[in-house]
């Protein structure tokens, strides 16, 4: 079964790179790189599953999705969260923030479309 | 000087005060000069008790010798009180005023 | 025989060489070869302004009419200059500590940087000085009209144009003493191009009477024998000595060295070096002595000589004319010349600076109200102020000489003017030796012995009945016959100059004596008194301060608007350097307030400059705890605790850099562990799009070849982008460890900066780049492509961060003994306070703008590379927008 995605991410090749492993395999990407507006952009596109990075211009990863979680409507949304620190306390901060799934960068394919699946139909 | 305890230097102790005892006494001399001006100045007012006027040509010289020695005096004081020792406090502040 | 003309034509080639002797002066100066201009001797020159035209011709007219008496005139100031040690010592030792400008604000700042004060002395100053510009004036016209009468051929010269004269005369001074005096607004910053030129006028008199006196000793009489027969036998060979004048006048002679207005600019602001006046002490004296040396010889040959109704203020030029010597009479007349012109352009300058500094910049400060020391221009106030106020001056003067005609003897209006600047003397002695001497008593004083001036003195001057009506002279205001102008309390019959300088000094300085005793000190008046009294005795100054809150950037920005923005850095960087911090922003504590407060004191006054720092502060000024401290006059006898407080100073300073130190570890500690994760995104952001674009490219065997060349080349850049990174970070490291070899070379900066120019915008024209035209001049040795990287990273930087709607960045050259200043200015919103301490720490990107590109890396490297060239990059707060100072040195020696 293949959804839609919402790629939060601010560099673009590793967005076109996402954007390449998830389509092959029939998802629907869409992408928003702005820190600030990204908790609006989750509710207009309703993914089914959000792919968010922790670094953005204008506002981390963490407290986008500690706003998603006060909400009614995405407290569920299932989330896999990217960071390219690779420190424990940087997991610890994306699980304490309430995320489903956590990958540090640089990360497999594989790895990230299987994520993805599991999310989905979790 | 030998049977002192031998301070940290021993030669300069005695020497400094004596030079800074020497300055002020200076200074005194300097702040004293100009009174001294003033009173030999002054001094041909008494020449008015004698019976005879007293004549210019006279008074001219008189003047000039004083000026003349004023300045020797004075042009004598200045360059040494200005090598004064390095550290000497100042207290001469006293209120001298001018006549 | 000389003609007019030909007189005139001396006369202009002689002001044009004092012009030029002036510039040639503050070219030296600027150029920092000025030492020489600087000896004792040019002081004891300079002094001899005393010496207006007054000594020239007045008193030799004086000795004509009154013997010997001429004399007391230099007598009073000799023996000041000899008393040196007692009393000009301190003057001018207060004069530098307190960085005084002028008389007026010796007063003002003695009795608590008093505005009133200041305003009663300036104006005291300026209605004295009045006549004796005046007399300078009629005694140029005057000696003109001796040439004018005696020329046969130049015909047709009427008094009216003799007037007229003397207006071209008033209208060349005020030229000249705007060009010259206005140059710098701060006192301290003296004026050597017309030092030097008074200097040289000053020996051109001293010749000129020296030639004139021999010439009659020796060239008529016959010698010194031959001339005391001639004296012996002329109309004053009988010493007629008047006791109350001779008393008298030595006694206002001294007074009036010491409180007129030219005097005190050249005796004590203008003096750069305690130890000129050691020399001083006696080689003015020596001056004047030999100045009055021939005075009644010339005197007595003139009356011997000349008919009777030639006028014996013009001796010195009548005599060598009736002996036919032309070129003794031209020396003569130069001399008198010289004699009035550099009196009137010192005067000009010391009173326009009374005035600017007394009376217009507080009407115009309370007249901003509140913001004008930050926002308003006060060096054009200033500077258009003083230059007003000199051409207003040198109009008064002429206005006086017109409507006073040419009738009192020289001497006369010279005495009329010592009378009434010397009322500022008991004010200024009490104020130097006297705790107890207070504002009001001061106040008090001067106005009633001013009073008492103009009413016995000044007034009746314009003559009976002008002013005062002849039936008042004779009986007194309303019939009241004690308050008769020429015998007041009923006491008749005393000379009139020695009677109006007894009761005016008299009740001047009782008044003054007994209302200090009857009023308390403010508490800055007591803190200055003491500072005054004791300036031998305090090394550092009371605190006028109490602790506050003034944010320094605000006074930086101040003081750059007065003291100029180079002076005005230098201080806060000193500053900052003694707290034992880095940077141009010092702690506002009360020590730096009042070393500031004082600085700005030497440009705008004393009681303008604590005003305007009020301003800012909020008025903090000193608390009543922080007065008990001062006040406490057992503080004062425990000398030892100097040494307690020079030490805890030293702790004090070691705790600062202490405090610093450790503050910056902490943050750096902090940084570090930033620095591990920052490094650590910055290697995997390009590893990630590496190795998914790898793997892409491994498992999907059917892909387009757009595709596969796309994804390669992401690949390819990727790969670039880590290779650029680690460039850095091992230039960086190189650079830290000192490992660097520069390749130096003899360049032209303008090529460097072309260089980074094209390289850091690469043709992007949003921001707009402004340079010095000094740019294009400049050369030096250093390494240029280190040099260049410097460059860019400044330029690229106010590229991508400069926030103005039309962005622009302005690079200003500025050129020290063995290096040159560039600062980049953009004009942005500049970076916040808190965050000027971290931009040249690594990874410091002050905001998370990924746009930005580099790895904030690049003001860590700048800062390094800046070190190796020999140089440093700091930066400079208080700008408007961003900007960086770089300071590089001209030739950069080749280190091993």
């Amino acid at each position: 079964m293949a959804g839609r995605v919402l790629l939060i991410e601010d560099e673009p090749n590793i967005i076109e790179a996402i954007r390449f492993i998830l389509s092959r395999d029939g998802w629907h990407v869409d992408v928003h790189s702005i820190g600030e507006t990204a908790v609006a952009a989750v509710h207009e596109r309703a993914p089914d599953v959000l792919v968010l990075d922790v670094m953005l211009p204008g506002r981390s990863g963490y407290d986008i999705l500690a706003d998603l979680r006060a909400d009614k409507v995405t407290e569920k949304l299932p989330v896999l969260m990217l960071t390219a620190r690779g420190q424990k306390a940087d997991r610890d901060m994306a699980m304490r923030a309430g995320a489903d799934r956590f990958m540090t960068k640089p990360f497999a394919n594989e790895d990230v479309l299987a994520a993805v699946r599991d999310l989905a139909s979790a | 000087m030998t049977d002192t305890p031998p301070p940290p230097d021993p030669q300069d102790a005695p020497f400094l005060a004596r030079q800074s005892y020497v300055q002020r006494r200076l200074g005194d001399a300097a702040r004293l000069l100009p009174l001294v001006g003033v009173l030999l100045f002054l001094l041909p007012l008494l020449w008015l008790m004698n019976a005879e006027a007293p004549r210019t040509a006279r008074g001219l010289i008189y003047v000039f010798a004083i000026w003349t020695g004023l300045i020797v005096v004075a042009a004598w004081l200045a360059p040494r009180l200005m090598h004064r020792p390095p550290k000497a406090i100042d207290t001469s502040d006293s209120p001298t005023h001018e006549p | 025989m000389l003609t007019f003309n030909l007189l005139l034509l001396v006369c202009l080639a002689y002001v044009a060489f004092l012009f030029a002797v002036a510039f040639l002066a503050e070219k030296r100066a600027e150029r920092g070869q000025g030492s020489w201009l600087r000896s004792p001797m040019v002081y004891t020159l300079s002094l001899s302004i005393y010496c207006t035209a007054w000594t020239f011709y007045g008193a030799v007219g004086n000795a004509a009419r009154n013997g010997l008496e001429f004399v007391t005139i230099y007598l009073g100031p000799t023996l000041v200059m000899i008393g040196w040690w007692a009393l000009l010592r301190k003057l001018v030792r207060i004069g530098r500590a307190q960085r005084i400008t002028s008389i007026a604000d010796l007063i003002s700042s003695r009795y608590g940087k008093s505005t009133a004060l200041g305003v009663i002395v300036t104006v005291m100053a300026v209605v004295g000085t009045t006549p004796y510009i005046a007399l300078q004036l009629q005694s140029v016209t005057l000696s003109f009209a001796v040439f004018a009468g005696n020329d046969a051929t130049g015909g047709g010269w009427d008094p009216s144009d003799l007037n007229f004269s003397a207006l071209w005369v008033a209208a060349g001074l005020a030229v000249f003493t705007l060009l010259f005096g206005t140059r710098s607004i701060d006192a301290n910053e003296r004026h050597h191009g017309v030092v030097m030129a008074i200097a040289l006028e000053a020996i051109v008199k001293l010749v000129a009477l020296l030639a004139v006196g021999i010439f009659v000793v020796w060239g008529v009489a016959g010698g010194p024998g031959a001339m005391l027969d001639l004296i012996d036998t002329a109309p004053v060979g009988a010493w007629e000595l008047r006791p109350g004048r001779w008393v008298g006048l030595m006694f206002l002679s001294a007074a009036a060295f010491l409180t007129l207005p030219r005097m005190f600019q050249v005796m004590v602001v203008e003096n750069s070096d305690e130890r000129h006046l050691a020399t001083a002490s006696w080689a003015f004296p020596l001056y004047l002595m030999l100045i009055s040396l021939f005075v009644l010889p010339i005197a007595v040959t003139g009356l011997a000589h000349l008919p009777g109704d030639a006028n014996p203020d013009l001796f010195v030029l009548t005599v060598p004319l009736a002996f036919d010597q032309d070129i003794l009479a031209m020396l003569s007349f130069l001399g008198g010349f010289s004699s009035a012109t550099s009196m009137v352009i010192v005067a000009a300058i010391a009173l326009s600076t009374m005035v600017s500094n007394h009376i217009v910049l507080p009407v115009w400060l309370n007249s901003q109200q509140g913001g004008a020391a930050l926002s308003g221009d006060v060096r054009g106030v200033l500077l258009l102020s003083r230059r007003v106020s000199i051409c207003v001056i040198l109009a008064l003067g002429y206005i006086y000489f017109r409507l006073s005609g040419a009738g009192a003897a020289l001497a006369a209006i010279g005495l009329v003017s010592f009378t009434g600047v010397a009322q500022v003397l008991p004010a200024m002695l009490g104020g130097l030796f006297w705790r107890g001497a207070t504002r009001v008593g001061a106040i008090a004083g001067l106005v009633v012995g001013f009073s008492i001036w103009g009413w016995t003195l000044f007034l009746p001057s314009f003559g009976e009945g002008s002013v005062i009506p002849a039936t008042v002279l004779a009986e007194g205001p309303f019939g009241v016959g004690w308050l008769r102008p020429h015998a007041l309390f009923g006491i008749d019959g005393i000379d009139r100059v020695v009677h109006a300088v007894l009761w005016s000094m008299v009740l001047n300085t009782g008044v003054f004596v007994f209302t200090s005793f009857l009023t308390f000190p403010q508490p800055l008046e007591r803190l200055q008194g003491a500072a005054f009294v004791q300036v031998f005795r305090r090394s550092a100054g009371p605190r006028g301060w109490a602790d506050n809150r003034a944010e320094t950037e605000d006074l930086l920005v101040m003081a750059q608007r007065i003291i100029g923005a180079a002076e005005a850095q230098a201080l806060f960087s000193r500053a900052a350097e003694a707290q034992g911090k880095g940077g141009y922003l010092p702690d506002a504590t009360p020590a730096f307030l009042e070393t500031l407060e004082r600085q700005l004191a030497g440009s705008v006054g004393a009681a303008t400059a604590h005003a305007m720092l009020g301003q800012i502060t909020g008025g903090s000024s000193l608390s009543v705890e922080e007065l008990m401290r001062v006040a406490d006059e057992t503080a004062q006898i425990m000398e030892y605790s100097s040494r307690l407080e020079a030490q805890s100073a030293e702790l004090g300073r070691t705790a600062g850099q202490l405090r610093e130190a450790n503050e910056k570890l902490t943050a750096l500690s902090i940084q570090k562990d930033a620095f591990l994760s920052q490094i650590s995104h910055e290697l995997r952001t390009p590893m990630t799009s590496i190795r998914a674009f790898s793997e892409i490219l491994r498992d999907s065997g059917a892909l387009e070849e757009g595709e596969r060349t796309k994804y390669s080349s992401i690949i390819h850049g990727e790969a670039q982008r880590l290779t650029r990174l680690l460039d850095d970070l091992l230039d960086l490291s190189v650079l830290e460890n000192g490992q660097v070899t520069l390749n130096l070379a003899e360049v032209r900066l303008a090529d460097i900066l072309d260089r980074a120019e094209a390289a850091a915008l690469s043709g992007d024209a949003s921001l707009v780049v402004r340079r010095d035209a000094a740019i294009a001049d400049a050369v030096l040795t250093t390494d240029p492509d280190r040099l260049a990287q410097v460059f860019i990273n400044l330029i690229s930087n106010a590229q991508k961060y400069c926030d103005g709607s039309a962005p622009e960045l302005t690079i200003a050259i500025r050129f020290a003994d063995a290096s040159m200043t560039l600062d980049f200015i953009d004009n942005g919103t500049g970076i916040p306070r808190e965050s000027q301490a971290m931009i040249f720490e690594k990874f410091s990107r002050l905001s998370d703008h990924r746009a930005a590109g580099g790895a904030g890396l690049g003001l860590a490297i700048c800062r390094e590379v800046m070190a190796r060239l020999g140089g440093r990059i700091a930066y400079l707060p208080g700008q408007g927008g961003a900007a960086f100072r770089v300071t590089i040195p001209l030739g950069l020696a080749q280190v091993a």
